[in-house]
């Protein structure tokens, strides 16, 4: 049985399969699934500040709608005690999952304010996370801010978390930036303990029977690990952080491959939600299995080995990529 | 209030020093100390109790304990009558129980209040004093309720101030445990019940000292075990049964005294004196005022003021009210009175007096023993709240020192018929100069209200001053106007009566000024803030002429603030509470700015801090962005506007409507004359479309190009603002240039022209309209046939379309086919503008059978949100068509409309048998044709019903002048040969729960009626109570912990007679399946029963999308649509017929869109998990209920529903 062990924002886990940050987390009962499962950390769901904002906004004008302002009716409901309306539950959460299981939990959360970020990490940590990783995304609508000021403000708040925090911290980032490298760059140098690479966004679809826009998101396939690959295989050796690859891991193939390019860890979802939590297992087996029919001895061994320092072709990660692959079409 | 008033000395001093002073209203006072000292509470919604209940159910859900470490059970009933049984049987069999009601509701109480009261049974019931409903139903104070009961045993015991309310809940549970005779402890309907005032909070410890344990234990020694078992509520025979009833004589002898005594022992804990008759005023007073209740306080006030001015005057404050202690009475009275005026809160048509009246007359007659007796005269005063100042007092006193006073007066009103009013002088005042009294103008959307209660509070906690808040609501659900009256100052406050002469006066609404003359209650000096969208350097010009001439004249201080700018600026929306209320700190002074402004965000912290980190934040930016905007004016010495003031109906308005009607509207309905009234409670309908309110801030605009003339805006606009019509194009002529009409898109009518219409000026923005739109624009999807666009600028140029578009003649109904939507929406809706919310779901309902069969329509309404939407004054929805015919409308009781909608039925059709009985007499005198044409009409179809009312018109000209009885008794009720449709309307806390018994009976008779649940889930009128139709796992009032039983299936349990009509519908899911119900309900000749999804503001979200969940309640199978047919088993056929597809989308997807469940899923996850669990299994096994129902053979459906 080969070394399947790793390590990962300072945590040595028993392999590289990481259950990534999604709805299955939140049920506790999924994640002892998981451990069961032999997953060897999961990152929880994402609180997310925005909806605490929305749901606190909502539940204040639907109490307050049409109360005092007839007399027989100045309410319309009962005045609870507690509405638990802040980041309570997901904390209590993170609390029952650290109950639940001997493996490392990550807490994940996106925010939009600094205090917010601030303020929810740290209770986060206070709870019982291991780690957190931050789900930062911003969507520029406007014209009005630039790319830089986003980039900014991305490296503004994983220095603020940080110096807040005493928990490792990863970055969860969008492929979407015109310097991936640079920006890595700058990222580790302000304290991210990792880089998780990519971030799989809703894409509005257009329903053309109803006429409206309706966010989407599908489940991943192999074929969006190769963005990943590439950019993990560019960044290894390269920064301190740890990379983390999530999207389009679906088999011990996949995870062999992120291991390669450099990743410490591969994580998943859409392969558990398409065959079970219980998948996880087969994965690890077959990852096994092939490491020792090629006669590898650890995950450690690998990692990195087809990085873009280490690969036999290395020009292969470069933009000379695309034209040999329209030539070798062509010809 | 003041605590020291009655301060004894020694010992009690400490006590006061100890207790927490808290601004509580009185129904707070009463179920604080109700709920520490009972085991068993029963409950029921009715205004202005209801709040007691809810404290209740609120505490013990949060497991707050009585004095003896238990938490008290709180349980709902169906009915009052309900309560008081349950009530009952706590009682004997040991606990320690109440409950609380008002009105109607303690009349449902009498039968088992004799059976407590005969068993001498310890008990409180604390009762917010009503109107009852006779000429029509008011939730508002007097005595008439309590008056009521005065004959059933129980005790009676009157607090006319928040903190005796605390104080007698107290002494009546001491006294009623060592009487063993039970008391009603009231006080006044809202003047009490919600006026919020500083007082001292009772302890547990107050509650202990007063409550002694060996008469609770006596009293659960007495109670029924089968341990040692006894009989009782036996029937007696002449032989017994009155000595039996004379046998509790003791025990009412010595109830005075026993009161007597725990009020000193009271006064001893507390160190507040009370006496079972107070008297106040000079000791040589020659002129006496008799009363009870809180004006009282208003008398007590007068006094004080009169007295020192050298006037020998003086009151007694009745509280023990019985058992009438006669001994204790003629004691309290002065030896000097020469002439005493009795002052009765309630009527009693036909007697000698009012009861208290006679009561005193008696009591003179026994209790002065030969002394020369003084002059004695009874007087009405305040019914329905009814107005009870100094002012008047004082005319009372006045009227007292004539030599011959007027006997069974009235005062307050203009009595001008009987001329039974006293004149007093209404610019007489009492009020000490040192109050300040604060006025504030605002839309209950706005949150005025709630930040003046959290004012009162911080005035009242955070200072020395005494401080009152009393608040006054609109009578209509949307737009609503809130007048917040705030007191305040270093004298106790015993002004029970709205503020007159205002040194502070706040405008939160500038669409106000055009509209309520506010300033002319401003004291010379006053200030005046004003909530306004222009700045302080041009505001002046926008003001109406009066208002200029009430501040230049009146010399106001008068600032502005664009609250609505500060309040977009912090994400407040149309909340401007915080914003107005930091002004009203910062001008006022009452307390250091900072300090103020630091108490402000106190408040914030604690009202809206458990919403979340989110709303707490925006409050507290507006608050501190609040100063930087407000901005005194600098007012010119000349009055320049030319802008008048908006009549409050239009000058061509019918007369009624415009001299009775407007007048009401216009806030001066105290100065209507009795004679300008209706003797009988009959008012004209067809009055709303007067009452020009102007609340939306947007409106729907209509695009012709797009539009597919579907109709489905018409149907679903809740107030009728949007109107359609087909006509010939000649009918253009002279049209607005801005009317807009499209060709008509009907094969039948590819010659004429369409219209759509919106009455701008009546729209309340809901914009369901645009929801349910289907059409989108090709090149911009977000662009529907109708769009929401301000409605200001468009204000003047729709009012002349609409008046435009009433000219035009109705579309023919006889070419429309009224099952199709499209076409059905062409008809005149005989129920519009209705003050009903926003976006109300029950609305579009009743407008539907209105536009259906609205001029052959009788409705008997059941209390509730559709009885204040349909009658509550000034204006009615209900109106006419051009014959004049349309809806004619009552609302009976609560809890009867089923059996009142019955007896409209039978009334109807007994007179159409005699109207043919004597029509077959009459024959040869009308002609055969006309006879058999009247015996043998068809009227299944309308047409038929036109030709029959023709017939009724030759009937009627053939008979005009005729002298012979038969021929004018067929004259009367001639009318009834043509077909009448009976509508039973009302809520389901009415049809599931109160009126169930008589609904299940009515539909048990075969007659045909047609039964419409607007069924919202919860008690929506009284505030969301929950009700046997709310549905498991919602939170309501009463359900904090969600409601742990499922929905009762009401519509199931019709279906078992077998031959009524039943359908479930949802308008928002499929709109011409509730057509076709509601035509099938009508048409069916026996009882119908249609159960209507209403989506409700009780259900806590954004009524835009009220039909978008409509929708999902259906496609999740929670609220499957069917219809039972008895017609169909006739043919052979399934009678039931499923309507709707199997459950498609889970329930989750449907119920988290809504606050009512959504708050669960935030307070207690696991029992909102819990209980969508059996919530989705609910769902699931009524659908295989149903689909087993529909797959079956017709016969065997029948007999199967029987035995369902």
């Amino acid at each position: 049985m080969p070394d399947l062990t790793t390590k990962y924002l300072g945590l040595t886990l028993k392999n590289p399969l990481v259950a990534s940050s999604s709805p299955l987390c939140k049920d506790v009962s999924n994640i002892l699934e998981m451990e069961d499962a032999g997953i060897s950390a999961v990152v929880l769901h994402s609180l997310f500040e925005e909806q605490i904002d929305i749901e606190s906004r909502n539940l204040d004008q639907f109490l307050s709608s049409g109360a005092e302002s007839y007399a027989e009716s100045l309410s319309y409901f009962p005045d609870m005690g507690q509405y638990n309306i802040g980041p309570d539950g997901y904390l209590e959460h993170i609390r029952k999952a650290k109950q639940g299981v001997d493996i490392p939990v990550i807490g994940s959360l996106n925010g939009i304010s600094t205090g917010g970020w601030i303020r929810y990490a740290k209770l986060i940590e206070q709870a019982g996370a291991d780690a957190l990783e931050l789900n930062i995304y911003f969507l520029p609508n406007n014209g009005t801010v630039s790319s830089a000021q986003v980039e900014q403000m991305y490296c503004d708040l994983v220095s603020h978390v940080k110096a807040s925090v005493s928990i490792p911290i990863a970055v969860k980032l969008g492929p979407y930036f015109s310097s991936i490298p640079e920006m890595a760059h700058r990222l580790d140098a302000v304290g991210a303990d990792g880089l998780v690479l990519f971030n799989r966004f809703y894409q509005p679809d257009i329903d053309l029977e109803a006429m409206e826009v309706h966010p989407a998101l599908e489940l991943s396939d192999s074929g969006e690990l190769l963005l990943r690959l590439h950019w993990v295989a560019v960044l290894y050796g390269k920064i301190k952080a740890d990379l983390a690859i999530t999207g389009g891991v679906h088999t011990a193939g996949d995870v062999l491959k992120s291991m390669m390019s450099g990743a410490r860890v591969a994580m998943t979802t859409s392969a558990l939600l398409r065959h079970g939590i219980e998948y996880a297992a087969k994965i690890q087996q077959d990852l096994a299995e092939w490491m020792d029919e090629k006669e590898y001895h650890s995950i450690e061994q690998m990692q990195g080995s087809m990085s873009e320092e280490s690969a036999p072709q290395p020009s292969a990660y470069h933009r000379a990529n695309y034209m040999k692959v329209l030539s070798s079409y062509t010809a | 209030m003041d605590p020291n008033v009655h301060l004894n000395t020694g010992d009690s001093e400490s006590y006061i020093m100890a207790r927490a002073k808290v601004t509580i209203d009185g129904n707070e006072a009463a179920a604080y100390v109700a709920h520490k000292v009972n085991e068993v509470i029963a409950i029921y919604p009715i205004t202005p109790s209801s709040p007691m209940g809810e404290w209740s159910d609120q505490w013990s859900s949060e497991k707050q304990t009585n004095i003896w470490g238990s938490i008290p059970t709180v349980i709902e009933l169906q009915s009052e009558g309900g309560a008081a049984g349950s009530l009952h049987g706590a009682l004997q069999t040991g606990a320690l129980g109440t409950t609380f009601t008002s009105a109607q509701g303690l009349l449902l109480m009498i039968p088992n209040m004799y059976k407590i009261a005969g068993e001498l049974t310890p008990t409180v019931i604390h009762v917010a004093a009503r109107s009852i409903a006779a000429q029509a139903l008011s939730i508002f104070g007097d005595h008439q309720d309590v008056m009521a009961v005065r004959q059933t045993g129980f005790a009676m015991l009157a607090s006319n101030s928040i903190q005796e309310v605390m104080d007698n809940a107290l002494i009546s549970q001491a006294a009623t445990l060592e009487s063993r005779v039970p008391f009603v402890h009231f006080f006044d309907g809202f003047r009490t019940t919600h006026e919020v005032c500083k007082a001292e909070q009772l302890t547990v410890e107050d509650m202990h000292a007063m409550l002694d344990g060996e008469l609770i234990r006596a009293h659960r020694a007495r109670a029924m075990t089968p341990d040692k078992p006894v009989l009782r509520g036996t029937a007696q025979n002449p032989d017994v049964y009155f000595q039996c009833r004379e046998a509790i004589n003791p025990f009412y002898l010595a109830t005075a005294g026993i009161v007597q005594k725990v009020m000193d022992k009271f006064a001893g804990v507390t160190g507040r004196q009370y006496n079972l008759f107070d008297y106040i005023g000079a000791p040589d007073a020659e002129r006496v005022i008799i009363i009870m209740g809180s004006g009282a306080e208003a008398v007590e006030e007068t006094v004080d003021y009169l007295v020192e001015k050298g006037e020998k005057i003086g009151a007694i404050k009745v509280r023990l009210y019985r058992p009438f202690s006669v001994e204790h009475f003629v004691k309290a009275l002065p030896a000097s009175v020469k002439s005493i005026a009795v002052m009765d809160r309630t009527k009693e048509a036909g007697a000698i007096g009012e009861p208290l009246y006679l009561d005193v007359i008696a009591a003179l007659h026994e209790g002065m023993r030969g002394r020369p007796l003084p002059k004695v005269i009874g007087g009405r005063y305040g019914l329905s709240s009814k107005e009870f100042t100094p002012a008047m007092v004082r005319g009372i006193y006045d009227e007292l020192a004539k030599e011959n006073p007027k006997n069974h007066f009235t005062v307050g009103i203009v009595e001008d018929v009987t001329n039974s009013s006293l004149e007093y002088d209404h610019d007489f005042s009492s009020e000490h100069p040192s109050t300040i009294r604060c006025l504030f103008y605002g839309l209950g959307a706005d949150g005025t209200v709630g930040a003046n209660k959290n004012s009162i509070k911080i005035i009242g906690e955070g200072t020395d001053n005494y401080a009152q808040g009393y608040f006054v609501y609109d009578s209509k659900k949307s737009g609503a106007v809130t007048i917040s009256h705030l007191r305040f100052g270093p004298k106790p406050i015993r002004s029970t009566y709205l503020i007159s002469k205002a040194n502070f006066i706040a405008c939160h609404q500038f669409h106000f000024l055009e509209r309520l003359n506010m300033l002319k209650s401003a004291v010379p000096g006053a200030t005046f803030l004003l909530n306004s969208p222009y700045p302080a350097d041009q505001v002046w010009d926008q003001l109406p002429r009066q208002v200029q001439e009430q501040i230049i004249g009146k010399q106001l201080k008068f600032y502005v603030i664009d609250g609505y700018e500060v309040a977009r600026q912090t994400g407040m929306g149309t909340r401007i509470n915080t914003i107005m209320q930091t002004c009203f700190f910062a001008i006022s002074g009452v307390l250091p700015r900072e300090e103020a402004i630091a108490a402000i965000k106190d408040a914030i912290e604690k009202t809206y801090g458990r919403r979340g980190e989110a709303i707490v934040k925006k409050n507290f930016e507006a608050v501190d962005l609040t100063l930087d905007h407000l901005h005194e004016v600098k007012v010119p010495s000349a009055a320049t506007s030319n802008l008048p003031m908006v009549p409050p109906v239009p000058e061509r308005a019918p007369e009624f409507v415009r001299d009775v009607l407007g007048r009401i509207i216009a806030g001066e309905g105290d100065l209507l004359p009795v004679s300008a009234l209706p003797v009988d409670g009959t008012f004209p309908t067809a009055t709303a479309q007067w009452e020009k309110r102007n609340i939306a801030l947007e409106v729907p605009i209509w695009d012709e190009e797009i539009c597919i003339q579907c109709g489905k805006c018409v149907l679903v606009c809740p107030h009728a603002v949007i109107r359609a019509k087909v006509y010939e194009p000649s009918h253009l002529e002279g049209a607005p240039e801005t009317f807009k009409h499209a060709p008509a898109r009907w094969k039948e009518f590819k010659d004429l022209k369409y219209s759509l219409q919106v009455a701008v000026e009546d729209c309340t923005g809901c914009a369901l309209c645009v929801e349910v739109c289907p059409v989108k624009s090709k090149s911009d999807a977000k662009h529907k046939a109708l769009n929401m666009a301000p409605q200001i600028p468009l204000r003047e140029q729709e009012r002349g379309n609409w008046e435009f578009f009433l000219t035009l003649p109705e579309t023919r109904r006889d070419l429309l086919n009224p099952a199709l939507v499209k076409d059905n929406q062409l008809y005149q809706p005989l129920f519009e503008f209705s003050g009903a919310c926003t976006g109300c779901g029950e609305t579009p309902y009743v407008k539907l059978v209105t536009q259906l069969f609205g001029d052959r329509t009788l409705i008997a309404n059941a209390t509730g949100c559709s009885s204040i939407y349909g009658g509550n004054m000034p204006t009615t929805p209900y109106t006419v068509n051009l014959e004049g015919r349309g809806p004619t409308w009552s609302n009976s009781l609560f809890e009867d409309n089923a059996e009142f909608g019955l007896g409209m039925r039978l009334s109807i059709d007994k007179q159409n048998e005699y109207a043919r009985e004597l029509v077959a007499r009459l024959a040869s005198q009308l002609g055969d044709t006309l006879a058999t044409g009247l015996l043998e009409a068809d009227q299944t179809k309308e047409t038929g019903i036109f030709e029959q009312r023709e017939r009724v018109k030759q009937l009627r000209e053939k008979l005009a002048g005729a002298k012979t009885p038969e021929a004018r008794d067929l004259l009367a009720v001639a009318d009834a040969l043509v077909k009448k449709s009976v509508w039973i309307v009302g809520g389901d806390g009415w049809a599931y729960d109160i009126g169930f018994g008589g609904l299940d009976h009515v539909l048990s008779t075969g007659r045909d009626v047609n039964i419409l649940v607007l069924d919202t889930e919860v008690y929506s009128n009284t505030g969301g109570q929950m009700s046997k139709a709310t549905p498991r796992g919602a939170v309501a009032k009463f359900a904090a912990g969600g409601k742990p039983a499922g929905k009762k299936d009401l519509a199931l349990m019709a279906i078992t007679y077998g031959n009524v009509y039943v359908a479930r519908i949802a308008m928002g899911f499929n709109d011409t399946h509730t057509v076709k119900a509601i035509l099938e309900a009508e048409s069916f000749n026996g009882p119908s029963l249609i159960i209507a999804y209403s989506h409700c503001i009780a259900h806590g979200y954004d009524m835009v999308h009220g039909l978008d969940q409509q929708k999902l309640a259906v496609q999740t199978g929670y609220w499957p649509l069917f219809r039972w047919d008895p017609r169909q088993a006739d043919k052979g056929k399934n009678p039931f017929q499923l309507d709707s597809r199997a459950p498609a989308v889970s329930l989750d997807k449907y119920i988290y869109n809504e606050t009512r469940y959504t708050m669960l899923k935030h307070s207690d996850p696991e029992g909102a998990a819990r209980l969508l669990v059996q919530a989705e299994r609910d769902v699931r096994e009524r659908w295989k209920q149903y689909e087993h129902f529909a797959a079956m053979p017709a016969a065997e459906a029948v007999e199967e529903a029987k035995d369902a």
